[in-house]
C-alpha cells in the first residue's frame, strides 16, 4: 500500500513562546517534528513494513522543514517532498489542505493518507478532515489501532464515549491518535541514510494548483493575560490537621 | 423562516453532550449582536427528542435526520446532510462544539459551504458586522485572534468556554425533519463494532479533577506482592496510588487525569493525559497530586479556575500556578482530605 504522510515542522513543545513587538518567538528552541506526526509516521510505517509500499513524508513550509523531513526519513519513510511557494504565505488550514490534495494526486497510487492530530502551534487539527473532503475520500478521524484486511482498512477510533470499529474502502484519509503506541526513534542507519538525501523541492506550478486563497486571518496575537495567583501554602501538625485546613479552603471555593 | 445562526448539536444515542447546549449559549452571544434566529440540527439514531430537548435550551427551529444511514456515526453522510440544511437555509454561521466529531463535521462541511474554519474558540466579538474569534494556540501559551473572510462562517467552541443558557421545560416547538443525502450504497465505510468506555467522569467535561503524576508510584509505605520484578512492582505501587486518587475522585464526583510522565510509565492509560500531549482541561477545581508541573502538563491545564497542588517538592514548578498548596506526602494529605471531604459534602 503505497501512504503519503503530511507533517509539519514546528517548534518544541518545550518552547518558551511569548509575542514581541508583534512577533512570535519561541526563543532558542528548536523546531522540531510535529510530535503529533510521529504517531501518524509510526502507524504508516507498520503498515508498509507488514505489506510493502512507498512512504512519501510531505511538508509545506520554508526549507527549513526539510529538518523535519529528515527526522522522518531517518524514521523509515521512503521519500520525501517539500512544498514551498511564495503564495503560500500566511495560507489558512483549508489553503494548506487544497495544495495537500494536489500533492497527494500529484504523487499517484495514493491509497491512504495520514496526518497527526493536530500540530502543536495553531492547534486547529481540521486539515486532514479538509483535505479528505477535497479528495472526496472517507475521512478516518483519531483513530487508535489500523489494520488492512481483503484490501480494506479497518480501524478503531476514539470518540468521547468510547470506541468505533471502522471498515473502510481505499483510499481513505487517516489521523492517528497516541493510542497507536509510541513512535519509534530514528535508526543510526536511519540518520545516516536521511543526511545524505536530497528532498525535492515542489512549488504550486510543478503541482499543477492555482495559489489557493486564504480566507482565515489572524489579525493579532497576544501573550495570555499573566495569571495572578498567590500561592497560599497550608501547613499543620498532622496530615489531619492540613486535610480540614485544606477543605476548608477548597469549599469556600464554592466550586460544588 | 431562515436559520441565519446554527448549532450542531453532538449527541449519541438520544443523549446530547453537554458541550452542545454550551454552544446555544455562545450562539445568543452572536444572536444579540448580529441578529437573526439561532437554531439547532442533531443527526443520527434518536436525534428528534434531542432536537424537541434544544428548544428548552432556546433555539428558536430545529432540525433533526434519524435516517438509517446515520444511526452510527460516520463523518462523510452528516457532512452531507448538514451541509446541505446550511445551503437551504442560507445559514450565515455555523456553529459546533469542539468535540471529536464536532471538529470533523466543521472542517469538512468548511469545504463543501466554500469556507474556512475557525475551531476552538474561547471567545467571541463583533467588530464592524464581522465576527472576530479568540483561541489559544501553542497550547494556551499564546492566545491568537481569528477572522474568515467567507461566509458562512464556520466556528468550533471550545468544551466549557461558554455557558450553556438555562433549560426552560416550557419553551417547546416542533422540530423539523430532514432527509439523508446519500445513499448507502455510495457510503464507503462500515461501522463492524462499538464499545462504550467504562463509566467516570470525561475529563473535558469534567468540573473537578483530580490528577496524578510521577510521584504516585513512591509510597513508601505500601509492599508490592512477591514475585514482581522492578517495573511490575512500580505500576502496582502506582496503580495503588491511582486507587487513593480514585476515592477523593469519586467523593467530588471528579474525573481521574494524569501526567504523561505518569501515562509514559505505564501507570494509567493515555485517555486520561492531561496536557500538551493529552487533554486540554478547564475545570473549576483541578487538584494536582505528585505531578511536578512541566511546561507541557501547565499548558493543559493551567485555564483550570481553582489549582491545588500537593507535591514533597517544595521547588516543584505547579506550586506556581496553584492556589493551594502542600508540601508533604500525598499518601498521608489525600486519604485524610478524602475522609473530611465525604464528610463535610454530606455522602
Amino acid at each position: 500500500m503505497n501512504i503519503v504522510v503530511c507533517i509539519k515542522q514546528v517548534p518544541d513543545s518545550a518552547a518558551k513562546m511569548a509575542v514581541e513587538g508583534g512577533q512570535i518567538s519561541w526563543g532558542e528552541a528548536p523546531l522540531v517534528l510535529n510530535p503529533w506526526d510521529e504517531f501518524a509516521i509510526e502507524a504508516a510505517l507498520q503498515l508498509i513494513e507488514a505489506g510493502g509500499g512507498d512512504l512519501t513524508v510531505v511538508s509545506v513550509g520554508s526549507e527549513s522543514a526539510k529538518e523535519a523531513l529528515k527526522t522522518a526519513l531517518a524514521m523509515g519513510c521512503t521519500q520525501a517532498i517539500l512544498v514551498s511557494d511564495p503564495a503560500l504565505q500566511g495560507a489558512d488550514s483549508q489553503a494548506s489542505a487544497h495544495v495537500l490534495a494536489g500533492v497527494i494526486k500529484k504523487v499517484g497510487n495514493v491509497e491512504a493518507a495520514f496526518f497527526g492530530k493536530q500540530a502543536i502551534d495553531g492547534d486547529m487539527g481540521v486539515t486532514a478532515a479538509q483535505t479528505a473532503r477535497l479528495l472526496g475520500w472517507p475521512m478516518l478521524g483519531l483513530v487508535a489501532s489500523i489494520k488492512v484486511e481483503g484490501g480494506k482498512l479497518q480501524v478503531e477510533k476514539s470518540l468521547e464515549e468510547g470506541r468505533q470499529v471502522v471498515e473502510c474502502q481505499l483510499p481513505a484519509v487517516v489521523s492517528v491518535s497516541k493510542d497507536i503506541g509510541e513512535p519509534r526513534y530514528p535508526s543510526f542507519m536511519g540518520i545516516r541514510k536521511a543526511s545524505r538525501a536530497t528532498i525535492p523541492t515542489w512549488d504550486l506550478a510543478e503541482i499543477g494548483v492555482g495559489a489557493p486563497t486564504s480566507v482565515v486571518h489572524w489579525p493579532e496575537v497576544l501573550n495570555p493575560p499573566v495569571r495572578e495567583v498567590k500561592t497560599e501554602i497550608i501547613t499543620g501538625g498532622s496530615a489531619q490537621e492540613i486535610a480540614e485546613k485544606l477543605a476548608d479552603k477548597i469549599l469556600e471555593e464554592k466550586v460544588f | 423562516m431562515s436559520a441565519k445562526i446554527v448549532v450542531y448539536i453532538d449527541q449519541v444515542k438520544g443523549k446530547a453532550l453537554p458541550a452542545s447546549w454550551e454552544v446555544i449559549g455562545a450562539a445568543h452571544v452572536l444572536a444579540e449582536k448580529l441578529g437573526g434566529e439561532v437554531a439547532t440540527i442533531v443527526l443520527g439514531a434518536d436525534s428528534k427528542p434531542v432536537a424537541e430537548q434544544s428548544f428548552h435550551f432556546g433555539a428558536a427551529a430545529a432540525f433533526y435526520c434519524d435516517d438509517s444511514s446515520l444511526a452510527d456515526y460516520r463523518a462523510e453522510p452528516y457532512a452531507d446532510v448538514l451541509v446541505k440544511a446550511a445551503r437551504d437555509q442560507g445559514t450565515e454561521v455555523l456553529l459546533f462544539p469542539t468535540t471529536t466529531r464536532g471538529r470533523e463535521q466543521a472542517a469538512m462541511s468548511s469545504i463543501d459551504l466554500g469556507s474556512g474554519v475557525i475551531p476552538d474558540v474561547t471567545a467571541l466579538d463583533v467588530s464592524d458586522g464581522k465576527i472576530v474569534a479568540t483561541r489559544p494556540v501553542y497550547a494556551g501559551r499564546l492566545i491568537s485572534k481569528a477572522v474568515c473572510d467567507a461566509k458562512p462562517q464556520v466556528i468550533t467552541t471550545r468544551v466549557r468556554a461558554f455557558k450553556a443558557p438555562e433549560a426552560d421545560a416550557s419553551k417547546s416547538g416542533t422540530p423539523v425533519a430532514l432527509q439523508a443525502v446519500r445513499p448507502e450504497a455510495e457510503i464507503r465505510t462500515k461501522v463492524v463494532g462499538y464499545s462504550l468506555s467504562e463509566g467516570g467522569v470525561s475529563l473535558t467535561d469534567a468540573n473537578v479533577i483530580v490528577s496524578g503524576g510521577r510521584g504516585i508510584s513512591n509510597n513508601p509505605a505500601l509492599t508490592p506482592p512477591a514475585g514482581l520484578d522492578e517495573k511490575a512492582a512500580e505500576i502496582w505501587r502506582a496503580q495503588e496510588g491511582f486507587k487513593i486518587i480514585g476515592e477523593l475522585a469519586s467523593v467530588l464526583k471528579a474525573a481521574v487525569g494524569a501526567s504523561r510522565a505518569a501515562v509514559d510509565a505505564g501507570y494509567i492509560p493515555y485517555a486520561h493525559q492531561v496536557g500538551q500531549t493529552g487533554k486540554l482541561v478547564a475545570p473549576d477545581l483541578y487538584i494536582a497530586c505528585g505531578i511536578s508541573g512541566a511546561i507541557q502538563h501547565q499548558a493543559g491545564m493551567r485555564s483550570s479556575k481553582v489549582i491545588v497542588a500537593i507535591n514533597k517538592d517544595a521547588e516543584a514548578p505547579i506550586f506556581r500556578l496553584a492556589r493551594y498548596g502542600v508540601v508533604g506526602d500525598l499518601f498521608e494529605i489525600l486519604p485524610a482530605l478524602t475522609v473530611v471531604l465525604r464528610k463535610r459534602l454530606g455522602k
